[in-house]
């Protein structure tokens, strides 16, 4: 029984990772559900599993090459096992070799071109379905399940000869959102010697600021009355050795504001604006190689220190880039704090479907008017990049004007 | 009704006293003529020579022979006289005034040419010395003509407008069309038959069983015949043929009558299956324009071998300038090939569909 | 506003822009004193007199030319034919002379002239005054081709054809020429070159046309809105110049999109359209395109034949709802 390893899409974005490095060699015996290498996705690096058992008959995929998802890496066979017809060919079609199968050179992620042969594999890909067929799909429904991140093989088509139409892939994302996080990214790329991190931010943020009609909107906060809440908070913590930031406030204060104003707790989706009922919010992590933001899910009902300890958690995990992908998709909204870098305001950029984001500047002592006298305050600024799709001016405004009266009386987070 | 009269052949008529008197053309204009005619052999021998090293490409019909057709019908036209013609009219160009250079370098494909190097060979086109293009369909000149002379007439100005065809277009239905409206409207139009026996590698004979003067009699448009190789003659007729049109006289047909030295193209043979190669060899040793007149003008002393061949070195060292600045002329850039497909730059839609995303059409 | 003919109000551009420039004239067969086949040149013969409306003889490759020479001298002719059907015969000046004179001349001569009549099939007038003309000089470049569909596009367009400095085979209809509707009366009112217009604004599917197919559409568009079907119209009013972005903004609202040409199918007009559309707007399309047009026969003449030959509103329902999946 032959098994074909091949480049599995780890992330919901991910159109190619990259070898780290064989957790098998040519030679060893593999079972079902082995590692047998770690990928490094646009996002993480993952581990690769083996989806039959055998002997890891052949590497094609050298470590430090990279492939297109779909592409096969490597053959899984029996010892004895003629592999020459899978071992020579990879999934770009090319004629399998009638000699002994010779592994393609290594393809080391410098020096891969546009004109590799893997590329036409990866435009290819998303037309093969689970059985290897070919799927049918409108270009719009293409376009749609790759911004949607639905995975097109899991959909079944209602037009002529099962063609998956627009309202095929509108009915599978209402049924199973959460069935989507693994699903190939459909969109084309070409091989350009970055990182895959950076590869996808360029192209979110650009995604972003093209379709996504922002606006902004930037308020003032007085942060005297956090900085004491956060005082008397880590004085109760004292015992258990944590302490919270003033972000964690930050962050607790956002999701408390935002149950209030879910117009502003949305996701754009094209026909309809979805508001949720809970928040998750991205918390925007500055990584060696870029930025990632991982989710505090349901923070609305987590306590503060709850959300300092996963917030340290998953930053952390993220710096090591071992998150998930269930931990960084699927946020309702976004932060991001540049305010350690000495940022005083900034604009930060909406992070598609959502329909919002903060960008946190830092607290300065700043002389401010009060009863007609000059005083120095603790001050913040908050800028809101809204799509204005799905938000206004006056709801934007609303909540912020929400937040900042939380912010400045932290009681009223527990109204 | 139309009026048929037939001139006589040049030389023989030269031995009925001065040529020069009797065609009311002075010596000093026909050692002009004799100038002209040199310069349009020369250029053509160039054209000839160019095409053969290949700097010349395409179709490429040379006047070689015609020279006095050309001269005659052309030089008594007025500045703002039109001319129109079909695709063998590198030195009717010459003669309506467009440029040595400008012309060569079209022959040669390069931006600086009459037409930029869009048209070639079979497409000179020049405004300025409403010389009003080269025409590459047999005939389709002629309605345009009879436009142009529309035009003349609707402005109420005193210009005329000369049409020169092949011997092969007066079968064509356009040219019957073209006749007879120029006829029932009186237009200040001629049309002239360049008759060189043979369209293409036909003769003449065989696809008409009239003469061509007949040719416009059934629109009642006086016709008369003249000889081309006999430039005297056909200047004067020209001369006088214009001032009729010009006062009001309406249209006119020409057989001017002459012969091709050469192929019907650099592509196609002298002689062979349709004309005998003796007969070449004879009309172009006793029937050559350029001969004829440098004969009159020796028999008559305004002419001597020197300064013959000072007239011969002079429109040799101008066609040696044209064939130079050719040659040394750019090439038309990318940024010409979509240049001048439309009058203007479109604000609304797109012009242009070609896909390539390259034109200004878009 | 003024409420008129299509025939009228092409009467009334022709006298406005012929009182307005001296250089243009009306040439033609039956222009002057029979005051136009179809009447649309009534009166003028009366108002400018024969040098400027000018009956020609049945020669239609010769006036057609004269008018090319015409306007290469400076004049801004107007040439009818009868119908486009006869001007097959002069075609050749059309594309040899009228489009290619600007490009060959290397921008010396530019040729304003206008060259007008109906086309396309009226009732049983079968196969050799039936056709649909455009295709033959859409193709060439250096030629423009206006087919407006409505009184008001009709003299605006016609104003703007009169104006323009290029060639412009402008396509009227027999069927056409009785069709009232409201006309600004305004002297100046010149509809550009280019802009296509939303004769009806839906969001479910796109129903591209031009010329006389538009009243089809209209009522096809009706009997969608019965089923809940909210169709675009959208009237391209001119195919060179071509409004691209009216296209591709109407297909990428709707994601489908069905082209309605009186012609004849095979390289025809909705073939081009569709190609932009897969080239400028592939990841909008939710369905193949899909068109309706003249059966692929010469018109025939039994009332039974014609009618399968023509399009339909019924067909056009049909192709929508097939790009609907319905």
């Amino acid at each position: 029984m032959i098994t074909k390893v091949h480049m599995e899409a780890l992330s919901p974005t991910m159109e190619e990772g990259q070898l780290v490095k064989w957790h098998k060699a040519e030679g060893d015996e593999v079972a079902s559900g082995d590692i047998v290498a770690e990928i490094e996705t646009d996002k993480a690096t993952m581990e690769l599993v083996a989806r039959g058992d055998g002997v890891l008959r052949r590497i094609i995929l050298q470590e430090g090459g990279t492939a297109p998802v779909g592409e096969v890496i490597a053959v899984i066979a029996g010892a004895d096992e003629d592999i020459s017809e899978v071992a020579g060919a990879s999934a770009n079609g090319g004629p399998a070799s009638s000699g002994p199968a010779a592994p393609p050179p290594a393809a080391p992620s410098a020096a891969k071109g546009a004109d590799s042969p893997a590329t036409p594999a990866a435009e290819r890909v998303e037309d093969t379905g689970r059985d290897g067929e070919r799927v049918k799909a409108s270009p719009l429904a293409r376009r749609l399940a790759s911004d949607l991140g639905v995975d097109l093989s899991r959909v079944e088509g209602s037009g002529p000869g099962g063609r998956i139409v627009k309202r095929d892939v509108e009915a599978a994302r209402e049924a199973a959102p959460a069935a989507m996080a693994y699903a190939a990214d459909e969109s084309e790329y070409e091989d350009v010697p970055v990182s895959q991190l950076r590869k996808t931010i360029a192209r979110r943020l650009a995604e972003s600021i093209g379709p996504v009609p922002h606006f902004f909107l930037t308020i003032d906060v007085d942060m005297g009355r956090v900085i004491q809440a956060r005082q008397s908070l880590n004085a109760l913590l004292e015992q258990s050795g944590e302490k919270v930031s003033i972000n964690d406030i930050l962050l607790k204060a956002i999701a408390a504001a935002l149950r209030k104003h879910p117009d502003c707790n949305a996701h754009w989706q094209g026909t309809t604006i979805r508001r949720f009922n809970a928040v998750h919010i991205g918390v925007a992590v500055a990584i060696d190689d870029g930025l990632i933001t991982p989710v505090v899910r349901n923070a609305h009902a987590k306590g503060i220190a709850r959300i300092a300890r996963e917030v340290r958690e998953l930053a952390g995990r993220a710096r090591e880039r071992k998150l998930q992908p269930d931990e960084y998709t699927g946020s309702t909204f976004s932060v991001s704090n540049l305010g350690m870098f000495g940022i005083h305001e900034f604009t930060a950029i909406i992070n598609p479907p959502e329909a919002g984001i903060l960008a946190i500047g830092g607290i300065e002592d700043t002389p401010v008017a009060a009863d007609g006298q000059v005083v120095v305050r603790p001050r913040m600024r908050i800028t809101m990049s809204c799509d204005h799709r799905v938000i206004d001016g006056a709801q934007g405004s609303r909540f912020l004007a929400t937040l900042k009266g939380m912010l400045e009386e932290p009681t009223a987070i527990l109204l | 009704m139309a009026q048929t009269r037939t001139r006589t052949r040049g030389q023989e008529a030269a031995s009925a006293g001065d040529p020069f008197e009797r065609h009311g053309v002075t010596p000093e204009r026909a050692l002009e003529l004799l100038r002209e005619m040199l310069l349009f052999r020369r250029f053509e021998e160039k054209a000839e020579e160019a095409y053969a090293i290949g700097k010349i490409g395409g179709f490429c019909h040379l006047h070689i022979g015609q020279e006095g057709a050309a001269v005659g019908s052309i030089l008594p036209l007025r500045q703002d006289d039109y001319v129109i013609s079909a695709y063998r009219e590198h030195t009717q160009a010459l003669a309506k005034g467009v440029k040595p250079d400008a012309v060569m370098a079209e022959l040669y494909g390069r931006a600086t040419g009459a037409s930029g190097g869009k048209g070639g060979s079979m497409h000179i086109f020049d405004k300025s010395a409403r010389f009003m293009g080269g025409h590459g369909i047999v005939g389709g000149q002629v309605p345009l003509a009879t436009g142009i002379a529309w035009k003349i007439k609707y402005r109420g100005e005193d210009s005329v407008v000369v049409c020169f065809m092949g011997d092969a277009a007066v079968n064509q239905g356009g040219f019957h069309e073209a006749l007879n409206m120029a006829a029932i409207w009186e237009l200040p139009a001629i049309y002239v038959v360049e008759n060189n026996e043979y369209g293409m590698g036909t003769a003449f004979r065989r696809v008409s069983l009239t003469d061509m003067v007949q040719k416009a009699s059934p629109y009642g448009i006086p016709a008369t015949s003249v000889d081309g190789q006999d430039v005297l003659a056909t200047y004067a007729h020209f001369r006088d043929l214009a001032a009729t049109v010009r006062e009001g006289g309406g249209p006119r047909f020409v057989d001017l009558r002459t012969y091709r030295f050469r192929g019907h193209s650099m592509s196609d043979p002298v002689s062979g299956t349709y004309r005998a190669k003796e007969e070449v060899e004879h009309r172009t040793k006793d029937d050559d324009p350029i001969v004829h007149l440098r004969d009159k003008l020796m028999a008559g002393d305004h002419l001597d071998q020197a300064g013959l061949e000072a007239v011969d070195a002079e429109v040799r060292s101008v066609v040696n300038a044209a064939a130079d600045f050719a040659d040394q002329s750019p090439a038309p850039g990318p940024e010409a090939l979509y240049r001048h497909v439309w009058a203007h730059l479109n604000p609304n839609g797109r012009l242009c569909l070609d896909g390539r995303g390259e034109s200004p059409w878009r | 506003m003024a409420m008129m003919t299509y025939r009228d109000a092409l009467n009334a551009a022709l006298r406005e822009e012929m009182e307005r420039d001296p250089d243009v004239f009306l040439m033609g067969e039956e222009v002057a004193e029979y005051d136009g086949a179809y009447k649309v040149s009534k009166g003028l013969l009366d108002a400018f007199g024969d040098k400027r409306v000018v009956d020609s003889p049945i020669s239609e490759l010769g006036f057609a030319g004269l008018g090319v020479g015409a306007a290469m001298a400076g004049l801004r002719p107007v040439i009818e034919f009868m119908t486009f059907n006869f001007a097959f015969l002069a075609i050749d000046q059309v594309i040899n002379s009228a489009s290619k004179m600007m490009y060959m001349s290397d921008g010396q001569f530019p040729i304003p002239i206008v060259f007008r009549g109906p086309t396309g099939a009226a009732l049983q007038l079968s196969a050799q005054h039936s056709v649909s003309c455009e295709t033959y000089y859409v193709h060439s470049p250096g030629c423009k081709v206006v087919t407006p569909a409505t009184p008001a596009d009709a003299k605006g367009l016609l104003k703007a054809a009169i104006r323009d400095d290029d060639p412009v085979a402008f396509m009227e209809g027999e069927l056409l020429y009785n069709f009232r509707g409201e006309v600004p009366e305004d002297d100046d009112y010149v509809i550009p070159l280019g802009v296509a217009d939303l004769k009806r604004e839906g969001s479910d599917v796109s129903i591209v046309t031009h010329g006389k197919m538009v009243h089809i559409a209209m009522q096809a568009a009706a009997k969608l809105e019965k089923d809940g079907i909210q169709a675009d119209v959208l009237d391209l009013r001119s195919i060179r110049p071509l409004d691209v972005d009216a296209i591709l903004a109407s297909v990428r609202k709707t994601n489908r999109m069905v082209y309605v040409e009186e012609g004849w199918s095979f390289v025809g007009v909705g073939a081009q359209v569709a190609h932009i559309v897969q080239e400028e707007a592939f990841d909008h399309l939710d369905a193949p395109v899909l068109r309706v047009t003249q059966a692929d026969v010469p018109m025939p003449y039994a009332k039974s034949l014609e009618a399968l030959a023509k399009p339909t509103a019924e067909r056009v329902v049909d192709a929508c709802n097939k790009v609907l999946y319905r």
